[in-house]
C-alpha cells in the first residue's frame, strides 16, 4: 500500500497506458507543456514526448473529431477535454460521429476511444464552469459513461477503457483531485460496468456516482449515529448502469436516495428512480426520492452554491423524510 | 488508376472517364425516379452535374488511401469502386446495403474501400479526416486521406479547426472542396465575406489550388499535382473544385433561389457533354462506342435495382445490433 | 396502359396541386422530360416522366390536389410498363421490449391495493392477483371484496345499525312465560305420523300460529312505528328469524300467517328458509314483517331477550324446548316446556298487555288441533 492521490492515480494510469500500448496518445488542451489543467499529466511530455502527448489548439470539435478519426485509423487516443463545460463545443462530433458511426455502418467499424473530462461544481467558478452533464452523455446509446469517485478507480478505469472497442466517456469530479488515500502497490485495471457498494446497511439505499459519492458516505456516516443505517452505492457504471446491485440493495433496504450533482429534472437520478420503480416497485415502502443541484446557474458566492449543489445535510434530511416515524 | 503519377489522356483512359461519368449520372437518374416511386426515402441529394470531380479526384488515390465525404456521396462511393448493387440496397434500406440498411443514402460506409461516410452534418466529416491523417502519421504509413465537403462548410467551425489542425501538425489530408455555388438554398456570396476559398486555406499555410469542376481532366491532374503534394510533403493540400449540381439541393427542393437561365447556363458545360464531344471530336468515340457504354450502365443499374427490390428487410428483432462492439474478455489484472 | 402517378418528393409531402401540364395529350415524352408543375407547401416543383413514351389521357386538371403515388396521366409507352410499385411495406416499427421481469410474485400488492383492501377490510392473504407479474391490484381487491359473502358483509353492517337504532330509540320492555308445550308436542307427533316425511312439520310453524292467531287479539304488537306514532298493521306477517351459515340473520315474513294451515305454513317456512339461505328472497319479503318470531331452539339457550327490529314494535322469543320437572294435577311429572319471552316497545304497550299477549299465545299452545 502506498499513500497516494486521486490526481496521482489518474496519472498513473495514464503512465501506465502509455507505456503498455504504443497506439495510445493522450491529446487535449494543455496536457503537454502545462502539465495537464489538473496537474493529470505533469512530466508525462518528457517520458513519452510531443508526439505521444499532444497539445491542441482550442478546438475541441476539431480535436476529439480527430480523436475519432484516429481511433477508426488504428490508434488508442485518449482524448482530454479539459471540463465537461468546453465538451459542449464537441457534442456534435461525440453524438453525431463517436456513437453513431458503429451503427450508422451496419457494424463495420468500432470507435476505440477514451474521451477524459473534469466535471462538477464546488469551487466557486460559477455558470459556465460548474456543470454536471454526466446524464446527457448517459443518454446517448452507442457509448460508454464512467464516473470514477475512488482512487482505485481512478487508477483502474482508464486501461479497461482503452481496451474496450466503443467509446468511453471518463469523468473525473474536479474536486476529487486531491482526494488522499492508500492504493496498493500492484493496483490495476478495474471492470467499468458493475457498481459498488461501498457501505453495507439496512434502512435506505443512497445511490450516488463521482463527486457525491463521497457526501452521501459523510451523509451515511451522520445517519448512523441517529440509528439508521444507510447502505451507499457507487454507480461507477453511468451507461450502462447496473440495476442488478441496485435492486437488490433496494429489495433489502425498502427505501431509495438517489444523490446526483445534475440539475433535478431530467437527471440521471431521474432514470435511476423510474428503473427502480420499475423493477423495485413492489419493494419500495416509500417513494424514491432524489437529492440534486436545484433548478438554477451555478452561482458564484460560496453560500449560493452550496445551497444550489447536493449536500450530505440534504441527503440526510431526505433520508429521514423517507423513513417517516421510523426515523 | 495509378495513385500520383501522371495523367495518361490516351483513348482507353478517356473512355473509362467518360463511361465512370456516365455511371454516376445514370445511377443519379435512377435514384430520382426510384425516389420519386416511394422506394427510396428520407433525403436523397444529387450528384448530377459534378461527376468529374469524383471521377477526377478517385484517379489520384490507391486502395490503401482513405475518403471521407458527405451525404451528396454516391458518386464518390461508385467512383471509388463500391458496388452500385451494394449502394442501391442501402438507398432501399435492405440488410444487402453497403451499410446494412442502417444508413440510407446519407451513411455510406464502407471499410474495405476505406470510405468513411456518407456523414450528413455540414463539416462533420473533416475533423474525422484529419484524425485519420494523424493515425497514419503516428503509425508511419504513407497514406492519404482526401477530405470532400462543399463550400457550404467552410463557414463551420469545424472547417477552421481542422484545417489549422491539418496545418499545424502536417498531416497527410487533401481537402477538397467541391464548391457548387449553394449551400442548400443560399448562394456563397450570401455565405462567405471571402467567396475565394483557397484564400481561407492559404491563410492557414496550406498549398491551394482552384480547380475547374466541370472539367474530368483538370480534376485529375490536379488531384494528381495534390496528392503527389501531400505525399512528398506529409502536408495537407486544399482543392477548390468548382461545379456545380444541375438538379436541386434534395429532391423536396423547388429551387426558389437560383433562376433557370442560371441552370441551363451550366448545363452547357455539362462534364460528360464536353468529354463527349471531345472524344468525337478526336475521332475517339463512335457511336457504338457510347451505344455500347450505355447499355453496359443500363445493365449495371437494372441488375442493382433488382438486386435491391429484391434485397432482404432486416428483422426487426435485429435492431439492437451494432450499437455498441462487444467488450473484450472481462480481465482481472492484479500488476499494473 | 401504365400510369404515370404523383411522384414523392419528400418524406413528409403527402399531396400536390397541378399547376399546370406542360405536356399535351398526343404529345411524344422522353425519359426526364418535365410534364407538369404541382405546387408542393415548399413551392411549385416541376416533375419528370422516367419512361418514354405518347400521353395517352390526362387524369387530372390543373387546381386539383393529388395524393402522392395517385394517377395522374396514362401514357401509352413502348417496352416495360412503368406503373410505379407502391412502397414496399416495410416492417412495422418494434414494440421495446418490456423492463426486466419484476421476480417472484410472492406477495406483491399495489399501493393503491393494499390502501382499498384496508378500507374494505379485507384480508390479503391468499389473494390472486391479474396485476403485471400476478401482483394483485384494485381490480381484483374490489372483486374479491364483492365476492366475498355480499349479504353476510353487508348484513353484518345492516343488521348492526338496526339493532343500535333499536336500542337508542325503542324503549324496550321484557316479559317472559314458561309454557307446557306437551299437549302441543304430543299432537304434533301423532299429526305427523299421518303425513309422508316430507311433510312432516316442526313444532316452530305451531309457535308461529300461535302468535299470528293472539295477535288478532292484541293489535298493539302488530304493525310498525313510523311518522312519530304506530301504526297497526292489518295483515298479520310474522318475520321469521333464520340464520345463515356464512353468519347472520334474516328475518323475511309469512305474509298473512295467521291464514294459512299448519301444513301451508310449514311449506312456506320451509321454502323461505331454502331460499333465505341461497340468498332468493324477495326484497318485499325482507320489509313485509309487522312483527318478528325467533326461535333459538336447537341452539339450547334456555330462553332469549330479543331485540325488536325497528320499525316493529315488539318481537317474540322462544327458547329450546327442554324436558323439566312440571306439577300436573298437583303431582310432579316430566313435560316438555319452552320459554317465550316478549320484548315490546313501550311507547306502544305496556306490560300489562304484554302478559296477556304471551298468556294468549300459550292458550294457542294448549289446544293444537285448533291451530
Amino acid at each position: 500500500m502506498s499513500a497516494t492521490s486521486y490526481r496521482e492515480a489518474v496519472r498513473a494510469a495514464l503512465r501506465d497506458a502509455l507505456a503498455r500500448d504504443p497506439r495510445v496518445f493522450l491529446m487535449g488542451e494543455d496536457v503537454g507543456r502545462y502539465g495537464g489543467s489538473y496537474a493529470c499529466s505533469k512530466g508525462l511530455l518528457d517520458e513519452f514526448g510531443p508526439e505521444r502527448i499532444r497539445d491542441t489548439p482550442l478546438s475541441e470539435a476539431g480535436f476529439v473529431g480527430a480523436g475519432i478519426g484516429a481511433a477508426l485509423g488504428g490508434m488508442r487516443p485518449i482524448v482530454e477535454i479539459m471540463t465537461v463545460n468546453f465538451s459542449l463545443l464537441a457534442l456534435d462530433q461525440i453524438v453525431n460521429n463517436a456513437a453513431t458511426i458503429r451503427h450508422m455502418s451496419g457494424g463495420q467499424f468500432n470507435i476505440p476511444l477514451v474521451i477524459r473530462m473534469a466535471t462538477g461544481a464546488g469551487r466557486q467558478l460559477a455558470a459556465q464552469h460548474s456543470h454536471s452533464f454526466e446524464g446527457w452523455y448517459a443518454h446517448v446509446p452507442g457509448i460508454r459513461v464512467v464516473a470514477p469517485a475512488t482512487l482505485d478507480d481512478a487508477r483502474g478505469m482508464l486501461w479497461t477503457a482503452i481496451e474496450d472497442p466503443n467509446p468511453v466517456v471518463i469523468f473525473e469530479h474536479a474536486t476529487l483531485y486531491n482526494l488522499e488515500g492508500d492504493l496498493p502497490e500492484g493496483a490495476g485495471a478495474v471492470d467499468i460496468d458493475r457498481a459498488r457498494v461501498r457501505r453495507a446497511g439496512r434502512d435506505v439505499s443512497l445511490i450516488a456516482y463521482g463527486g457525491s459519492l463521497h457526501k452521501a458516505m459523510t451523509a451515511a456516516d451522520r445517519l448512523s449515529a441517529e440509528g439508521v443505517e444507510a447502505e451507499v452505492i457507487d454507480l461507477r457504471s453511468l451507461r450502462p448502469i447496473d440495476d442488478a446491485t441496485i435492486m437488490a440493495s433496494v429489495r433489502k433496504t425498502h427505501r431509495a436516495v438517489v444523490v446526483d450533482e445534475g440539475w433535478r429534472t431530467g437527471s440521471l437520478a431521474a432514470e435511476v428512480s423510474a428503473r427502480i420503480t420499475e423493477q423495485a416497485f413492489y419493494d419500495l415502502d416509500a417513494p424514491v426520492a432524489r437529492v440534486c443541484t436545484e433548478e438554477v446557474p451555478i452561482p458564484y458566492p460560496k453560500h449560493l452554491e452550496d445551497a444550489a449543489l447536493p449536500q450530505p445535510e440534504k441527503i440526510v434530511t431526505s433520508t429521514k423524510a423517507l423513513m417517516g416515524s421510523h426515523a | 488508376m495509378a495513385p500520383g503519377g501522371k495523367t495518361h489522356l490516351d483513348r482507353g483512359h478517356l473512355l473509362f472517364l467518360l463511361k465512370e461519368m456516365l455511371r454516376i449520372r445514370r445511377f443519379e437518374e435512377r435514384c430520382a425516379e426510384l425516389y420519386s416511386a416511394g422506394k427510396i426515402r428520407g433525403f436523397l441529394h444529387l450528384y448530377i452535374g459534378e461527376e468529374a470531380n469524383a471521377v477526377g479526384v478517385m484517379q489520384a488515390i490507391g486502395v490503401d488511401d482513405a475518403v471521407v465525404s458527405t451525404y451528396r456521396e454516391h458518386g464518390h462511393a461508385l467512383a471509388r469502386g463500391i458496388a452500385a448493387r451494394a449502394l442501391m440496397a442501402e438507398m432501399y434500406g435492405k440488410v444487402e446495403g453497403v451499410s446494412r440498411g442502417r444508413g440510407g443514402s446519407m451513411h455510406v460506409f464502407d471499410a474495405g474501400a476505406r470510405f468513411y461516410g456518407g456523414n450528413a452534418i455540414v463539416g462533420g466529416g473533416l475533423p474525422l479526416a484529419v484524425g485519420l491523417a494523424l493515425a497514419d502519421r503516428m503509425r508511419g504509413l504513407a497514406r492519404v486521406t482526401v477530405c470532400i465537403f462543399g463550400e457550404g462548410a467552410a463557414a463551420e467551425g469545424a472547417f477552421h479547426e481542422s484545417l489549422n489542425l491539418a496545418a499545424l501538425w502536417k498531416l497527410p489530408v487533401l481537402f477538397v472542396c467541391e464548391n457548387n455555388r449553394y449551400a442548400m438554398g443560399t448562394a456563397i456570396e450570401r455565405e462567405q465575406s471571402q467567396i475565394d476559398l483557397v484564400r481561407h486555406a492559404e491563410s492557414y499555410g496550406i498549398k491551394s489550388e482552384a480547380v475547374d469542376g466541370m472539367d474530368v481532366v483538370a480534376v485529375e491532374v490536379a488531384a494528381r499535382r495534390a496528392t503527389a503534394a501531400v505525399r512528398d510533403a506529409g502536408a495537407p493540400y486544399f482543392l477548390e473544385n468548382r461545379t456545380y449540381r444541375f438538379r436541386a439541393h434534395s429532391m423536396y427542393d423547388p429551387e426558389l433561389y437560383r433562376s433557370k437561365a442560371e441552370v441551363e447556363e451550366w448545363k452547357q458545360r455539362d462534364p460528360i457533354s464536353k468529354l463527349d464531344a471531345w472524344l468525337r471530336d478526336a475521332g475517339f468515340l463512335h457511336p457504338d462506342d457510347l451505344r455500347r457504354i450505355e447499355d453496359e450502365i443500363a445493365a449495371e443499374i437494372d441488375d442493382a435495382a433488382a438486386f435491391a427490390e429484391a434485397g432482404r428487410w432486416e428483422p426487426v428483432e435485429d435492431l439492437a445490433r451494432d450499437v455498441v462492439a462487444p467488450p473484450p474478455a472481462p480481465r482481472r489484472d492484479a500488476a499494473a | 396502359m401504365p400510369e404515370f402517378r404523383m411522384p414523392s418528393l419528400g418524406a413528409d409531402m403527402e399531396a400536390g396541386i397541378l399547376v399546370e401540364w406542360l405536356k399535351k395529350p398526343g404529345e411524344r415524352v422522353s425519359r426526364g422530360d418535365v410534364i407538369a408543375v404541382v405546387e408542393t407547401q415548399k413551392g411549385a416543383i416541376e416533375i419528370e416522366v422516367f419512361q418514354p413514351g405518347t400521353i395517352e389521357r390526362q387524369m387530372v386538371q390543373p387546381g386539383q390536389k393529388v395524393a402522392v403515388g395517385a394517377p395522374m396521366a396514362l401514357i401509352r409507352g413502348e417496352g416495360e410498363a412503368a406503373g410505379a410499385a407502391p412502397a414496399p411495406a416495410a416492417p412495422a416499427a418494434p414494440i421495446p421490449a418490456p423492463p426486466a421481469a419484476l421476480g417472484p410474485a410472492a406477495g406483491r400488492v399495489s399501493p393503491a391495493a393494499r390502501r382499498r383492501a384496508t378500507e374494505l377490510g379485507l384480508d390479503l392473504a391468499g389473494l390472486l392477483g391479474s396485476g403485471p407479474g400476478g401482483a394483485v391490484g384494485l381490480a381484483d381487491v374490489e372483486a374479491a371484496a364483492a365476492r366475498r359473502t355480499q349479504p353476510a358483509a353487508a348484513m353484518r353492517e345492516v343488521i348492526g345499525a338496526a339493532m343500535a337504532r333499536s336500542k337508542r330509540e325503542i324503549p324496550h320492555y321484557y316479559l317472559g312465560h314458561t309454557v307446557d308445550l306437551e299437549p302441543a308436542l304430543l299432537w304434533l307427533e301423532a299429526e305427523n305420523l299421518k303425513r309422508p316425511v316430507a311433510e312432516r312439520m316442526l313444532y316452530g310453524v305451531l309457535l308461529l300460529k300461535a302468535v299470528a292467531l293472539a295477535l288478532h287479539e292484541y293489535p298493539e304488537f302488530n304493525g310498525v312505528w313510523s311518522g312519530g306514532r304506530f301504526q297497526p298493521s292489518e295483515q298479520i306477517n310474522p318475520g321469521v328469524a333464520v340464520s345463515l351459515r356464512q353468519g347472520g340473520l334474516i328475518a323475511p315474513s309469512i305474509n298473512g300467517a295467521d291464514r294459512l294451515t299448519l301444513p301451508q305454513l310449514m311449506a312456506a317456512l320451509r321454502d323461505l328458509v331454502r331460499r333465505a339461505r341461497v340468498g332468493g328472497l324477495r326484497s318485499s319479503e325482507l320489509s313485509d314483517s309487522t312483527i318478528t318470531v325467533t326461535s333459538l331452539g336447537e341452539q339450547g339457550s334456555e330462553s332469549v331477550y330479543p331485540v325488536i327490529y325497528p320499525p316493529q314494535v315488539a318481537i317474540v322469543g322462544f327458547g329450546a324446548v327442554a324436558t323439566r320437572p312440571w306439577v300436573v294435577d298437583g303431582a310432579i311429572a316430566p313435560r316438555r316446556v319452552i320459554v317465550s319471552s316478549l320484548a315490546a316497545d313501550h311507547r306502544v304497550s305496556d306490560g300489562h298487555r304484554g302478559a296477556r299477549f304471551l298468556a294468549a299465545i300459550t292458550a294457542r299452545l294448549r289446544e293444537p288441533d285448533r291451530l
